[in-house]
């Protein structure tokens, strides 16, 4: 209830008492002032809790949920939309026409917890009946010392699982596992390469490449933002598997260690087949060799194509004349000396078998009848400078760009310094070594018309560019020249009716350890084109340490071993990709005719 | 006036609670669906690779060759050659088609121009050709 200012019952009696009753208002009006403030006050104090309160409400909520969040196991949303969610798999790769080289299968792991095993000595010795591999008295051993976790199998197979679920031990465990396949088997096997398990944890463990391009290529394989697309390469399943089964089979005859087989498109770089032998199974990738005397070509994993450096002998050949003719120091029908045997210094430079095609002959009989002095000749008109800077164009300096893990490694192996002496024998293919590959590429130059591409064994879209290392017409001229070499020169065995093939052989002595060369051990090379009137496709096939026995004497040039090799591909595989010969075929009418 | 706010402002809030109450678990049986589906979505997932991964197995060229040479009895298949690309001359022309005979229409002969009967079997006589 309001008092008022000037109770009417004090001011009476002030006033009788002669005071002052303004000093009465003025005491009542403090005491109103002070109730005002005090309630004033209480509501402010009454404000600033709740607002208190309520920001340690907000921020108690947050920090509470913050909490939350940093405690609990990390979960996938459960209302995200299907098909939104990161698919972990390590991606497929299938071949240019999608089919499947390599893919994953879900398969268990299996590990025990020994403590809470009910019989370690029976489950061991019955799971030694299922795993041939394991031996029931070690697997008892640790089962029974006090250690709390076993791995046991790395893969099951759902036969094996089942029998393991029938021992019905609950201290046996299955975790998930990702399995790598190769539903091909060895079929490009140097290729993929092969994979094996990198972390691994019970409910999961990471697959990571080891060889190939499984191991090139495994960030973009393993990239989860790639959404299990699969890696797409230039191998063409079909044709890889009709080389790989000529290759084998004329190793099997020629009595090889092994051979190696590349088919490019001359055009984009891309490389159709790529075969090296012998071969083995990714699903069940062996070990390397860990005896240190043993050559690294001794084992199966061994990728000859790209890894193997040889002296490639006569297929280096063309390179002089094709550098000749873009030099403009000579034509194809310039004749050059090639008067054997060729007197360099304390060298002395000689013809196979001692032969002497001179005195003089023209540049494209050089190629087709493989002369060395003629090469030497040419070779020395070109200069060391000029013919380094040429082989540098043409890739031979460096390592292959294949996408295979492998490929870095295989450095060609140049000559430190470079002599006139050198110059001559690099001109026919001795004193420096490149892989087949190399040898692909340098040809595919040449092939297509003078432009370098980068071999690739990923599927191309769309254009390749390259740098242009020779004229168009010294490209041509070159290519007629390798014809030549299979129509009246030495791989006259390589000519397959229709798509006119071009090429060129090589045989070179294999270097020994100590030094110096073994005479009854070489590597055979026929580095080859087809159709010549426009080359589409560059061939190459060597066979390691042939011989053909076939006849009284034994052979071993590479135009009585690596060149009906690569004719039969080249009849097996031209028709696979398309290609119609060139001849026309017999008319089915005409034949009726004759034979009425 | 006021009273009948507040009873209206409470049933609403009745109403609201009801509906909140029946979509809180619709929406948990449908999340709970979602999950069954992605399950199932991911075995179906699992057991198309475990497919593919068969049909690239068992359609593995050396298989399919060593196939081809156990049934070539019965199927004759050899792998492809050159000579079997033909040209377009090897095949023979198709026959000139007759025109259609039929009984409406008035025929007055062949290409070989002899008169024709527009009877059936002429009609079916002239097809055959």
């Amino acid at each position: 209830m309001r008092t008022p200012l000037r109770p009417l019952a004090r001011i009476l009696q002030a006033r009788q008492e002669g005071l002052n009753p303004d000093t009465i208002e003025k005491e009542n009006l403090k005491l109103r002032h002070e109730a005002m403030r005090e309630k004033a006050r209480g509501r402010a104090q009454f404000r600033l809790l709740i607002l208190c309160a309520s920001f340690v409400m907000a921020f108690g909520a947050i920090g509470a949920r913050m909490g939350l969040m940093a405690a609990t196991e990390p979960q996938e949303p459960r209302a995200s939309a299907p098909g939104a969610e990161i698919i972990a798999q390590r991606a497929d790769i299938t071949d240019r026409n999608g089919r499947v080289l390599a893919t994953n299968m879900t398969t268990h792991a299996l590990y025990a917890h020994p403590k809470v095993m009910v019989d370690p000595k029976g489950t061991a010795q019955r799971l030694a009946e299922i795993f041939p591999e394991l031996d029931a008295k070690a697997l008892e051993r640790r089962f029974t010392d006090g250690r709390s976790f076993v791995w046991i199998r790395k893969v099951l197979s759902p036969e094996q699982m089942q029998k393991v679920h029938e021992i019905g031990d609950p201290g046996l465990l299955f975790g998930p596992r990702e399995m790598r396949l190769y539903p091909n088997g060895t079929l490009a096997a140097h290729v993929l390469g092969g994979t094996s398990f990198g972390a691994e944890g019970v409910h999961s463990a990471e697959v990571i490449g080891t060889a190939g391009i499984e191991k090139a290529l495994d960030a973009r394989l393993r990239d989860p933002g790639q959404g299990g697309k699969p890696l797409t390469l230039s191998i063409d399943l079909t044709l890889q598997s009709t080389i790989e089964e000529v290759l084998a089979a004329g190793m099997g005859m020629l009595n090889a260690k092994g051979a190696a087989a590349i088919l490019m498109d001359a055009r984009t770089g891309e490389i159709l087949a790529l075969a090296s032998l012998p071969t083995f199974d990714p699903n069940d990738r062996p070990n390397p060799l860990v005896d240190k005397n043993a050559e690294p070509g001794d084992s199966p994993l061994f990728n000859r194509a790209v890894q193997g450096v040889y002296e490639l002998g006569s297929t280096f050949k063309i390179f002089a004349a094709a550098q000749a003719m873009e030099l403009g120091l000579v034509t194809p029908e310039t004749m050059v000396d090639a008067n054997a045997p060729m007197q360099w210094g304390k060298h002395k430079i000689k013809e196979f078998e001692g032969k002497n095609y001179g005195p003089l002959l023209s540049v494209t009989d050089v190629i087709a009848k493989s002369s060395n002095v003629g090469t030497a000749h040419i070779a020395l008109m070109i200069g060391p400078l000029r013919q380094q800077a040429f082989l540098k164009s043409l890739g031979f300096f460096e390592p292959t760009p294949v996408e295979l893990i492998e490929a870095p490694g295989a450095k060609p192996l140049i000559p430190k310094k470079w002599p006139e002496i050198v110059t001559i024998t690099t001109s026919y293919g001795h004193g420096m070594s490149a892989s087949p590959m190399h040898l692909a590429a340098a040809y595919a130059a040449i092939a297509n018309g003078g432009v370098m591409i980068k071999p690739t064994l990923l599927k191309r879209e769309g254009q390749t560019t390259g740098v242009r290392v020779m004229s168009e017409k010294t490209a041509h001229d070159s290519v007629a020249m390798l014809r030549r070499v299979v129509t009246e020169g030495t791989a006259s065995l390589g000519d397959v009716p229709g798509y006119e093939v071009a090429g060129k052989t090589g045989t070179a002595d294999k270097p020994k350890k100590t030094g110096g060369y073994y005479k009854d051990k070489v590597v055979n090379t026929f580095a080859s084109m087809f159709p010549a009137s426009n080359p589409q496709y560059v061939l190459i096939v060597t066979l390691d340490e042939p011989q053909d026995d076939t006849l009284s004497e034994t052979r071993r040039t590479a135009g009585w071993t690596a060149v009906p090799v690569a004719a039969e591909i080249i009849r097996r595989v031209a028709p696979l990709m398309g290609l119609r010969p060139k001849l026309e075929p017999v008319a089915v009418d005409a034949v009726t005719a004759a034979s009425n | 006036m006021r009273p009948v706010l507040y009873v209206l402002s409470f049933l609403a809030l009745i109403a609201l609670g009801f509906w909140a109450y029946r979509e809180n678990y619709a929406t948990q049986a449908a999340l709970k669906e979602v999950e069954a589906l992605q399950r199932q979505i991911v075995g179906l997932r699992e057991a198309l690779t475990v497919q593919k991964a068969e049909w690239a197995y068992l359609n593995r060229p050396d298989r399919l060759r060593e196939l081809a040479t156990a049934n070539f009895d019965r199927l004759g298949l050899l792998p492809m050659e050159p000579s079997q690309f033909g040209t377009a001359a090897q095949v023979a022309y198709p026959a000139p088609k007759l025109p259609d005979v039929s009984f409406t229409q008035d025929v007055q002969g062949t290409m070989s121009g002899t008169e024709l009967d527009t009877g059936p079997e002429a009609g079916t006589g002239a097809e055959g050709l």
